[in-house]
């Protein structure tokens, strides 16, 4: 379980987060939605150690991160799996060797039981093809799977993707919603996703965190955010000509 | 800083040797062609410019074995070359850490509890300072073979006479002060140019701009410390 209290985050002298509350439970994917600016990114940088909060705590398990030891921010950070934007795929290495590389620098298995943690894991993400492709040679998709791969490598407690459909066609952004689905029930992970991908909150959005202006605007789940009636995440849900066409027909 | 967060929290040994081997091939080994060309016809060119000057039979013709020796070993195979390496090694690790910082990469590692100044930083410049006093050798040799068979080649000098040249007075501190040189400009050009990819912030733009400053910065720090050094070691 991750837990959010008071958190703030200043730039110089534009605060970017205020008094952010949250607690994100383990086989849940929750979500955290606003638009672009909106201070989304900001707060997962400040979850995953990245930037240092302003004030306030990110709890793992009891332990604030914000002022842990380095030792004990290395092994919390072993327990985090991250899927970025882009992938973040490391260029000089193939696919099998991007899965392989958290296994070859944290623990002390051989190369046998990590081939086969490696295969694990690409098959798992349906990858098995793909072992010797660089990140060059591969699409966005796939990327975006092998970074899953990678993330799920270690069997982190926590799974946190930042823009996990952004630059994908819908099809694919529905095949990434789903093994985000999966991989949180299967392994019974505490997966925080930011998105502004509506199809995404519908599909996997068990606990859902709206921000606005660095504010948390609302929190809910799927099955009540179309009923909500909080303006700026009506705005917000429904800000596309065809969600609003929606609207008004029911 | 950086540089002291360089040297702090390694990975395993082995893995830090693989990432070694891995960079003296692409830093050290992938200039070594370069190295060579411009090293053999420098020493070339230094040996015919160097008879052509000596118009009196008051300076003994050896002089020109003597002083391509001397030039090479003194100035051009620790200095042009590090120079050189400044442009090709510095621009090569600036590009590429700045890459890796602008794609996430860097952060990827940070998340996973890598030291990324440790993993990305400290094998480069291990490697260049391993691999830059073997490429200053090999400079050397090339440039004095140069100027050889420049003044043979074109009758400017029998073989004899320059090699008689080449070896006369041959002081090993020069070569000690060469080295020196060599090691510390390949610190040098490894920090600089990882410190100037590492802290780009923006895009592909920043990651060229970058780029251009590591030269600028590691080819006026070696200006400078050759001058500091020079003082130091040799006066």
């Amino acid at each position: 379980m991750i837990e959010i209290k008071n958190l703030n985050k200043i730039f110089g002298t534009r605060q970017v987060l205020y008094d952010f509350n949250a607690i994100f439970e383990p086989g849940q994917c929750n979500l955290i939605i606003g638009q672009s600016g909106s201070g989304k990114t900001v707060l997962m940088k400040c979850l995953v150690g990245l930037l240092q909060p302003t004030s306030g705590g990110v709890y793992y398990a009891g332990t604030d991160f914000t002022k842990a030891s380095e030792s004990e921010k290395k092994r919390i950070r072993q327990e985090i799996g991250m899927v970025f934007q882009g992938g973040a795929l490391f260029d000089s290495m193939t696919c099998e060797e991007n899965v392989a590389f958290p296994l070859r620098m944290f623990t002390n298995w051989n190369k046998n039981q990590i081939s086969d943690r490696v295969k694990f894991c690409l098959d798992r993400v349906n990858l098995s093809h793909a072992f010797k492709l660089y990140p060059a040679e591969i699409s966005g998709g796939m990327k975006k799977r092998v970074a899953i791969a990678r993330a799920i490598a270690l069997n982190p407690k926590y799974l946190f993707f930042d823009e996990p459909n952004s630059g994908l066609d819908p099809q694919t952004g529905i095949v990434i919603d789903r093994l985000i689905m999966e991989i949180t029930r299967e392994f019974n992970t505490t997966t925080i996703v930011n998105t502004h991908d509506m199809n995404s909150v519908v599909e996997i959005g068990d606990k859902i965190f709206f921000i606005c202006n660095g504010h948390k605007h609302w929190q809910g789940d799927r099955t009540n955010i179309v009923s909500s009636s909080n303006k700026e995440l009506i705005d917000f849900v429904f800000a596309t000509g065809l969600l609003k066409r929606v609207q008004n027909t029911f | 800083m950086l540089v002291a967060r360089s040297f702090s929290r390694s990975p395993k040994p082995a893995i830090m040797r693989q990432l070694i081997v891995r960079e003296i091939d692409n830093l050290g080994i992938g200039s070594l062609f370069i190295v060579c060309i411009i090293s053999f016809f420098m020493g070339a060119v230094i040996s015919i410019q160097m008879a052509a000057q000596i118009d009196t039979p008051l300076i003994p013709m050896y002089t020109v074995g003597y002083g391509t020796r001397e030039t090479v070993i003194l100035e051009f195979s620790p200095t042009v070359i590090a120079l050189i390496l400044a442009g090709k090694v510095g621009s090569n690790v600036a590009s590429e850490i700045g890459t890796m910082r602008v794609t996430e990469q860097i952060d990827a590692l940070e998340i996973m509890g890598v030291n990324s100044a440790n993993y990305l930083v400290l094998p480069k410049i291990i490697a260049s300072v391993l691999i830059n006093p073997i490429l200053t050798i090999i400079s050397m040799a090339l440039g004095i073979f140069g100027g050889y068979l420049a003044c043979t080649l074109t009758g400017l000098l029998d073989a004899t006479t320059y090699l008689y040249g080449a070896t006369l007075d041959f002081k090993t501190f020069h070569l000690v002060y060469a080295l020196i040189k060599s090691f510390v400009f390949a610190f040098i050009i490894s920090s600089i140019s990882a410190y100037r990819g590492y802290y780009v912030d923006g895009g592909s733009q920043e990651v060229g701009q970058a780029s251009t400053r590591a030269v600028v910065n590691s080819s006026i720090s070696i200006l400078l410390w050759n001058f500091i050094l020079t003082r130091l070691l040799l006066l």
